[in-house]
């Protein structure tokens, strides 16, 4: 083994080295080379730490020592203080904000961890292919209490008492949506877990099966029990190859066990799962739709009532909740519902699951308890915003919500939080925007999407999507008017008014979102035909700044069209009426002479 | 397999299953046995968890070194710094790594398994799992 | 069109495959889906003819079968090219440029999203998150992945593959 008695891990997350971590390096290896210790302690340089608020982070192993808002200047001390002699440097330890206590006990270093993993407790744990390993991380054992301790009732009021909400976006409580399916007789009943995740920004539900299918055949078997259903139904996407083969897996293990089938662990209780395909289609999320696309039809969506639990797949009590959803389950009736309440906000608690993409340094898949704010998401965790650019919003809800901003950053986020700020939680996609995304092009492309993925069968949705995005299109190349912005207003409302489900009634929050915060930038896409952003290439001009150009005339070989001239060694120029707005000079250029305007 | 036939079973195998990992894997090296897992998720796959996984096995096996168990995981969530490859050492904290390739594989198995020396880029855990 | 033509134009022994599919399954009973996920997987895509066969084997009118088909965006009535490339569009992959990328692909090949080259190597899609964010923009090209792909790389890529 190695002769390192310690090591020192210094954070080299991107906004701890802007704050100099380089050099705190540098300070410590020379400090421990001057005490002759180079050889006993390992200084290493480690990825972010997410609480990049109190950095730069400093932590020594093995005694777990974490010291926050270290200088250069520190090192010195830590080296001197903490490893020549054993002592703690006081000053540079975390003070508790409440207590104002420094925390020494490395018991209790956890605290600057702001993710806390349920619905995600095995994924990157355990094998998905390997039955039991999950058992030895108990399990199937919440699907064994419930068969032999628990009356179905039981389980449904623990459900209901923990206050989960369905994670796929509308957050309806899903411990009544098991009553109403219990509640409703019949001589068949179903179980589905929706798995066809839509948000193009979003996969939370592919990586929990793939890294724990069990846990979601075991809350769909305890749903069973719940409702009073022996059936049940993967409904997914047949994009998703490898999670398609480790649910297979995985049913397959727990039929041999005995955990699915007839008869389970010796009881009287049967179920059955089987899965189904989609084959794209955003509408589909929608559980009407979802259910016939089930019975092998079009996914288009029905009014509601009746709802699924009286009247579903091929007329029988249904019930449907999302991956994210059901992989909560277990766990509940483990640690009780008191556990559970105990964490998030009292009207959303638990956690939620969020794809933290976009702009930000640490894109990441991330669960965090509900509450948090989104300054915490996207600045510790996220570890803010990439190449030191300025945080413009951040859309959440994917193709159904909308857009926050700073403003918003303070905000703690849960369901109702997100709805009162004009957007909403949606399947958990969290698309990080920088100064250089221009908003009513961030607009474009989502009523594209939806526009694209309206089913048409309502005309509010199929007729008034294709007429927002041909008046954002206008927009965004320079043939917008101010009577435009009113026109979308006005057509937004009556979508959301007027159209079927959930797909057309959102379909516009993209749009009245950015409206409502970045209204100067749509005024100045129609009114002064510019793009402040310089996104929109229709608006665009590209300027040589000649104090910056050294005459190199890359430029002017890259451009397709021959629009740039100049001698060599001399400042070149662009000729406006010829160029395409390519941008090939643009990204070329060596010395960043060329501006957009 | 044999069909479990009671939640009084169940409880039985879960604690045989931690018993027999523990012989299974650890056998005479109980207290050196060192755990490689590597994220296998679509992304990771996407960003080459795969040859990171053949390079893990390859070498370990051409070093003959049967304290190191290769084994593969879901996604740990860390987009940003895939591949991601787990290593768990007896007595220690787990450690993460990060943008792992074939080089890094060698290093990892030269520097950190063979001789607990840390390596630059190492990923903190930053969250809470259910048991904290 | 009359049967004998049908069966004329499809290859026979992929016709007995699918054939034998939907003769394994326990009820023709809602699983129009499921056939024509094994019809694309079996013919590649999904021509008239297909559809024609398979509304015969179903017992339900053609109309229905393309009605799904047409619904559903995974389902296609275009040969794939030999080279399937598919250029994600996905929010994460849009914001870091991949609109520049499809541009540049488009340009490249002279082809708009869903159309083939004339030699039948490639074709342009664009498909909605992989799911591969920490890698935006991501490219497809048949199974293979590349991550974070510039309008620079847009030739070389396409070089492997000629």
């Amino acid at each position: 083994m190695s002769n390192y008695k310690m090591h020192v891990l210094v954070c080299g997350g991107t906004g701890c080295i802007s704050a100099e971590s380089g050099k705190i390096v540098e300070n410590l290896i020379q400090c421990l080379q001057e005490h002759h210790m180079e050889e006993e302690v390992q200084v290493v340089k480690t990825g972010c730490f997410g609480f990049c608020e109190k950095g730069p982070i400093v932590k020594i192993l093995p005694d777990n020592t974490f010291y926050v808002q270290v200088t250069p200047d520190d090192a010195k001390i830590i080296v001197e203080e903490h490893i020549v002699k054993g002592r703690k440097v006081k000053k540079l330890l975390y003070k508790d904000p409440g207590t104002k206590e420094t925390i020494e006990d490395s018991k209790h270093m956890d605290f600057y961890k702001k993710q806390m993993r349920i619905a995600l407790r095995n994924c990157g744990f355990i094998d998905p292919t390997n039955i039991d390993e999950y058992i030895a991380r108990d399990g199937y054992h919440a699907l064994g209490m419930a068969l032999t301790e628990w009356t179905p009732e039981q389980v449904i009021d623990a459900i209901k008492k923990s206050g989960l909400r369905g994670r796929g976006g509308g957050g309806f409580p899903t411990g009544l949506k098991w009553e109403f399916a219990r509640k409703s007789s019949s001589d068949k009943k179903y179980v589905v877990c929706n798995a066809d995740e839509g948000d193009p920004g979003a996969f939370m539900d592919r990586s929990i099966l793939e890294g724990d299918p069990h846990s979601i055949i075991e809350a769909m078997a305890i749903c069973g029990y719940a409702i009073g259903a022996d059936e049940g139904k993967v409904y997914i996407r047949a994009e998703y190859p490898l999670a398609i083969q480790r649910l297979k897996k995985a049913m397959k293990d727990a039929e041999e066990y005995g955990l699915l089938g007839n008869h389970i662990l010796g009881t009287d209780f049967h179920f059955h799962i089987e899965i189904k395909y989609g084959a794209g289609a955003f509408v589909c999320g929608e559980e009407t739709a979802l259910i016939h696309s089930m019975e092998g039809e079009r996914g288009e969506p029905t009014t509601k009532p009746p709802f699924p639990a009286e009247s579903g797949y091929w007329g029988k009590p249904t019930n449907v909740n999302n991956v994210e959803t059901f992989a909560n389950i277990p766990i509940i009736l483990l640690k009780g519902a008191d556990w559970f309440k105990k964490i998030g906000t009292e009207k959303s608690p638990g956690t939620k699951v969020f794809a933290l993409a976009g702009k930000v340094n640490n894109v990441g898949l991330i669960e965090v308890p509900m509450g948090i704010t989104l300054r915490e998401v996207i600045f510790d965790i996220g570890g803010g915003i990439k190449d030191g650019k300025k945080f413009k919003a951040v859309q959440t809800g994917g193709p159904s919500g909308g857009c926050l901003t700073e403003k918003d950053l303070d905000t703690p986020i849960d369901f109702d939080t997100l709805l009162t700020k004009g957007s909403m939680m949606g399947s958990g996609g969290m698309i990080v925007m920088d100064e250089d995304d221009c908003m009513p092009s961030v607009a474009k492309f989502y009523l594209e999407f939806t526009e694209e993925e309206s089913c048409g069968k309502c005309t509010p949705c199929r007729v008034g999507t294709k007429r927002l995005s041909e008046v954002l299109k206008k927009i965004t190349a320079g043939q917008g008017t101010m009577e435009h912005l009113q026109e979308l207003k006005r057509l937004s409302v009556v979508i959301q008014e007027t159209a079927l489900c959930g797909l057309g009634q959102t379909a516009p929050n993209p749009i009245l979102s950015t409206l409502n915060n970045f209204e100067e930038e749509y005024i100045a896409h129609v009114r002064d035909k510019q793009c402040p952003a310089g996104q929109c290439t229709a608006l665009l001009k590209y300027i040589i700044n000649e104090e910056k150009c050294i005459g190199c005339t890359v430029c002017a070989r890259v451009c397709p069209v021959n629009a740039i001239t100049g001698e060599r060694k001399k400042p070149h120029v662009i000729d406006q009426a010829t160029c395409i707005k390519c941008g090939a000079c643009y990204d070329r250029c060596p010395t960043h002479a060329i501006e957009k305007r | 397999m044999s069909k479990i036939k009671s939640f009084e079973e169940l409880k039985q195998i879960r604690e045989q299953v931690l018993t027999r990992m523990d012989i299974r894997e650890k056998g005479d090296h109980i207290e050196k046995l060192v755990e490689v897992r590597v994220a296998m998720a679509t992304c990771g796959i996407a960003a080459g968890a795969r040859n990171v996984m053949n390079a893990f096995i390859n070498e370990i096996a051409d070093q003959g070194l049967d304290n190191v168990v290769v084994t593969q995981t879901g996604c740990m969530g860390y987009c940003y710094a895939e591949p991601t490859v787990e290593v768990r050492i007896p007595g220690k904290e787990p450690i993460v790594f990060g943008e792992v390739d074939e080089k890094k594989v060698q290093a990892i198995i030269e520097k950190y398994i063979k001789k607990g020396e840390l390596l630059d880029g190492i990923i903190p855990v930053t969250h809470k799992g259910i048991e904290d | 069109m009359s049967s004998s033509v049908v069966s004329q134009t499809l290859d026979p022994s992929k016709c007995k495959q699918l054939d034998q599919f939907i003769d394994q399954l326990p009820s023709k009973k809602g699983e129009l889906i499921a056939v024509l996920h094994k019809a694309q997987e079996i013919f590649g895509y999904l021509p008239k003819e297909v559809q024609q066969h398979i509304a015969k084997r179903l017992e339900v009118p053609v109309a229905k079968v393309y009605g799904v088909v047409s619904f559903y965006s995974f389902f296609s009535m275009e040969p794939k090219g030999e080279h399937p490339i598919s250029i994600c569009m996905g929010t994460a992959c849009y914001v870091r440029g991949a609109e520049k990328v499809l541009n540049e692909f488009k340009k490249e090949l002279n082809l708009e999203v869903g159309e083939t080259t004339p030699d039948g190597k490639f074709s342009l899609l664009s498909l909605r998150c992989v799911g591969a964010c920490g890698l935006a923009p991501v490219v497809m090209v048949g199974e293979k992945v590349y991550g974070r792909v510039t309008p620079e790389m847009v030739k070389d890529i396409l070089k492997e593959y000629q």
